[in-house]
């Protein structure tokens, strides 16, 4: 079958009709100062969100889609980082990092019934985690399968992973693991992966400038042996300022992959080099082929956050240019830009929940299509 | 392969202003957006912040898109369960017939959705237009793949079926008070021959001859040609051969009454006759009624090379649409979907959909059916999985974040044999489980096809929720269906507390019909036996009673913390002659203790 010389398609009239997203719903958060993270839980109902007000907000969706905010109160006495949610499995359980030094966790107690009828809900202290001696600036949960388990990150470079043996009693934290990385930490991400050919592994990355520091980002690895963790690869091309990182979702790969947001967005692709785990003594951990899939510098500058959808066929990336971007990868693994959100400074009108986009632009194959279709149901 | 290159689309976040940064979650279904500023621990922020909920399009039509997506589910599983073994000519009528329920199940949303009046709609409408356009095309190119011949006539069809504003424009002319004398009769008339519909084309045409005495035999002559033009017949006994002869026998014709001037003197039926003989310019002439250059190409063939072979198709559609569009005018998208479909090149119409249509369901679907009629080639993908499986599991997982639609997700994972279940393993677990129904229908699906952490999983998560509530009962039916021993432990220790604080049971119902599932734990067995004990006792069972409570102890499986109490209990038994159990009791428990 020959082919004719393909005509160069502009495609511009019908991008119309690949408006992608639009502002469905705008939600006033009533934070007194900068929010610097917003979390979902597991399910989606609800999500919380934390600032440099000092304090943190949970919110419930309705049924209807509306956002209540059923708890807030102030965590820390410094600028709160981060906010994350626990598996339910464990509860209704929250944990935030803050510039005041301190990790904390929370969890919701069921109140009052007059409490439920205003739809309120309170969540205690049960541990403040004061072992960093500088801020603390990532908290993030292990995958449920190693139990209820913490991991802080800090300024003074080290990770720090807690326990908490009885999951009803969320009160006894245990400092099980305390890495150096020698470098300023700014970001942790677990390897959610809990298929047994993969033993816990995590990802550290430091926001230190100084470029002759080699590699920024960090993967350790737990040895069943030793019982400690080690570090099994240090990615020596990423050598500015990490701000961000995240393991993919693992759908059955054997490899991982890994986005980071430093000067620009990468992707690698993490290969496990040893097949045979039957013959792993404690020679140390997984040898790991580090490639490159993807870079983007489309943000100019700093990227400040990545992160994978819960399918892990899209990363979302957050840059100095005020803009979210969105990545896809086609059938052929070729990554492109799918989507961007860009601030446009426009007043939030009372009408949000209409595609602004779409009224804007209409292509000539809508008018064709119009008289066509007023037929359509004539033929046949 | 080139590719059709599209910019990204821009969505405007408003409040948002130049110089912050935005901040974002994933949601499910959606993604929120913040504005922020990142590593300025000296900045000050504005107070009242939003936080935007950015969906996708697709959400608004969600309520009759939902009926083609139900429906179409309902034929995609159809075609799953197609055997194997049938013979291929069986397997092709059944693949047609397939294809035209799924382009049914479209036009029905598009009527739908018309019903609507809204401006949004216009442009999902267009949407659904040209994937049924397309998907005609590939029916009669693809599924149905006509030889020489009956192809011509397959295009006919298609091209009527997608034109039918001619219909409208005729009822309006012969509604009227004179339809000869319509100013739209004969724009009609010449859309009708367009079409190859001779026969309604003759009918128009009389009413004219009627107004038009004198010229008679003109009408009567252009009469006889309409109705002698030869038409291939699939089911009769004429060969192709055959009827090209004809064709051509026609076709002279035709020609010699253009040279003998016989429709000089009449300007319409001469540019009729023109049509008849297949020439270009005339044709080109009437771009407006033909509108598309498929509708040109079509006529062009019709009135050219009726006996056009599938292999030529792509010959003709080229020059077609190089003759049809202006030099300025810039070819569509649709425009090159259509081309690649004539020039049979499956994988590039699919990937152009997916580019251009940002509409998976389509190409998801249709992608499906080619794969069962063997019209795909398998390509090795990165991850080893195939095109089909990989536009079924983003269909798929888009339904997945739809509170009813999910679902139907999971007949699609079922039949990705690649990467079918590690999907809805990761999926389904997202699923909000609002009430206990929802969370058995989830169960089920878990159970249903050995999913067995999932079930783990999310027994544990309402066994959790129950816990929490004080809804131990509720809490202890979820831990036992999650085989989860240590929970169960502590929450029938919950339920031994809260009788030695009020003195009584709650949940009997539960408790006492347990059956084999009390042997969970060792605490949960003891609760079990512990309440048997105390019915036996109301039931003035006294020496079962004593007994039981005597097994309790030797069997080790009452916790320390309890012996007091079953002390207690084993008092009242002494008034009722059971002396001898009692004894025993305290001499076992006198026993442990030194141990």
């Amino acid at each position: 079958m020959c082919r004719t010389d393909r005509v160069p398609t502009a495609g511009i009239l019908w991008l119309a009709l690949v408006v992608i997203m639009f502002v469905a719903r705008s939600i006033a958060a009533d934070h007194k100062d900068l929010i610097h993270d917003v979390s979902y839980d597991f399910h989606g109902r609800r999500m919380a969100t934390c600032s440099s007000d000092q304090s943190v907000k949970v919110w419930d969706r309705s049924e209807n889609g509306e956002w209540h905010c059923t708890a807030s109160w102030k965590t820390h006495s410094g600028s709160v980082w981060r906010v994350t949610w626990a598996h339910p499995e464990f509860g209704q359980v929250l944990a935030s990092c803050s510039f005041d030094r301190t990790a904390a966790v929370w969890e919701e107690i069921v109140g009052e019934s007059n409490d439920k009828q205003r739809g309120l809900s309170h969540w205690i202290k049960r541990t403040t985690l004061v072992d960093s001696r500088t801020s603390v600036t990532d908290v993030k949960f292990a995958p449920k399968h190693m139990g209820l388990m913490l991991t802080t990150c800090s300024a003074d470079g080290v990770v720090r992973i807690y326990e908490a043996p009885d999951v009803m009693n969320l009160s006894q934290w245990s400092l099980q693991h305390e890495i150096s990385c020698k470098l300023s930490c700014s970001c942790i991400s677990w390897n959610p992966s809990s298929s047994r050919a993969h033993p816990p592994m995590f990802a550290v990355g430091s926001d230190d400038s100084n470029v002759t520091y080699g590699g920024k980002v960090q993967i350790y690895e737990y040895n069943e042996n030793t019982r400690k963790y080690a570090k099994a690869e240090t990615l020596m091309t990423v050598t500015d300022a990490v701000h961000d990182i995240a393991f993919a979702p693992n759908l059955g790969r054997s490899f991982h992959v890994l986005a980071i947001a430093t000067k620009d967005v990468r992707i690698f692709k993490l290969v496990p080099m040893r097949s045979d785990r039957k013959e792993s003594t404690s020679t140390g951990p997984t040898k790991l082929e580090v490639q490159i899939v993807a870079q983007f510098d489309n943000h100019n500058s700093q990227v400040w956050r990545v992160s994978w959808n819960i399918t892990s066929t899209l990363l979302a990336s957050s840059g100095d240019d005020g803009c979210v971007r969105l990545w896809k990868a086609n059938y052929m693994d070729n990554w492109k830009c799918t989507g961007i959100l860009k601030g446009d400074g426009s007043p939030l009108t009372s009408s949000s929940g209409q595609p602004t986009a779409m009224s804007t632009i209409v292509g000539s194959s809508v008018q064709t299509s119009q008289n066509a279709l007023n037929g359509m149901s004539a033929g046949r | 392969m080139e590719e059709l290159d599209v910019e990204p689309a821009i969505t405007n976040i408003p409040a948002a202003s130049d110089g912050k940064h935005l901040g974002f979650a994933w949601g499910p279904g959606d993604i929120l957006a913040y504005e922020t500023l990142y590593m300025a621990p000296g900045a000050k922020g504005s107070g009242c912040s939003f936080i935007h909920e950015v969906r996708k399009d697709e959400d608004i039509y969600s309520p009759i898109l939902r009926k083609l997506f139900n429906e179409s589910h309902h034929i995609f599983v159809g075609l799953q369960t197609i055997r194997e073994d049938l013979p291929s000519k069986n397997k092709k009528t059944q693949f047609v017939s397939i294809s035209k329920n799924y382009r049914s199940v479209i036009r029905a949303c598009m009527e739908e959705l018309q019903q609507v009046a809204a401006s949004v709609l216009v442009l999902q409408v267009s949407i659904l237009l040209a994937i049924e356009l397309i998907w005609n095309l590939c029916e009669v190119l693809f599924i149905d793949a006509a030889p020489a011949g009956p192809l011509l006539l397959h295009l006919l069809d298609w091209v009527r079926l997608h034109k039918g504003d001619v219909d409208e424009k005729a009822r309006e002319v012969l509604q009227s008070e004179s339809p000869a004398e319509h100013h739209d009769y004969w724009d009609v008339v010449v859309s009708y021959v367009l079409q190859g519909r001779f026969e309604e084309a003759r009918q128009m045409l009389v009413k004219q001859a009627t107004l038009q005495p004198a010229a008679r035999n003109m009408y009567k002559l252009m009469d006889t040609l309409l109705s002698k033009m030869p038409f291939y017949n699939p089911g009769g006994t004429q060969t192709l051969t055959e009827f090209d002869v004809k064709w051509r026998h026609w076709h002279e014709e035709v020609d010699r009454c253009l040279q003998d001037n016989s429709f000089a003197s009449n300007q319409h039926l001469e540019i009729i006759c023109k049509i008849l003989v297949g020439d270009e310019d005339t044709l080109l002439e009437h771009k407006e009624l033909l509108s598309t250059w498929y509708h040109f190409l079509v006529t062009r063939l019709l009135f050219c090379h009726p006996t056009v072979k599938p292999t030529e198709l792509h010959y003709y559609a080229q020059s077609c649409m190089t003759m049809f569009l202006d030099l300025r005018s810039v070819p569509e998208p649709l425009d090159s979907i259509l081309l690649a479909a004539f020039e049979f090149d499956i994988h590039q119409v699919i990937k152009d959909c997916s580019i251009a249509l940002n509409n998976w369901w389509f190409v998801a679907h249709l992608t499906d059916l080619l794969d069962h009629c063997k019209l795909l080639q398998s390509h090795n993908l990165h991850f080893g999985s195939n095109l089909r499986e990989f536009l079924l599991l983003e269909y798929a997982s888009g339904l997945f974040t739809h509170h009813s639609l999910w679902q139907l997700a999971v007949d699609y994972f079922d039949n990705c044999p690649e990467f079918g279940h590690v999907y809805l393993e990761l999926q389904i677990e997202r699923v909000p489980l609002d009430t206990e129904r929802k969370a058995l229908k989830v169960l089920r699906i878990c159970e249903q096809r050995q999913m067995s952490e999932q079930v783990r999983s999310i027994c544990k998560i309402m066994a959790m929720r129950a816990l929490r509530n004080n809804r131990l009962g509720s809490a202890l039916s979820w831990s036992i269906r999650a085989k989860d021993a240590a929970f169960a432990t502590l929450i029938s220790e919950r339920f031994l507390q809260d009788y030695c604080a009020r003195g009584t049971f709650s949940d009997l119902d539960l408790i006492d019909n347990l059956g084999p599932a009390m042997l969970l734990s060792d605490r949960l067995t003891f609760l079990v036996k512990y309440r048997e004990f105390h019915k036996l006792y109301e039931e003035n069972r006294f020496s079962e009673a004593a007994k039981l409570l005597l097994s309790l102890i030797t069997a080790k499986i009452a916790p320390r913390s309890f012996w007091m109490t079953l002390l207690t209990d084993a008092l009242p038994l002494l008034e009722q002659k059971e002396c001898n159990v009692v004894v025993y009791l305290l001499l076992e428990l006198g026993d442990m203790e030194k141990i």
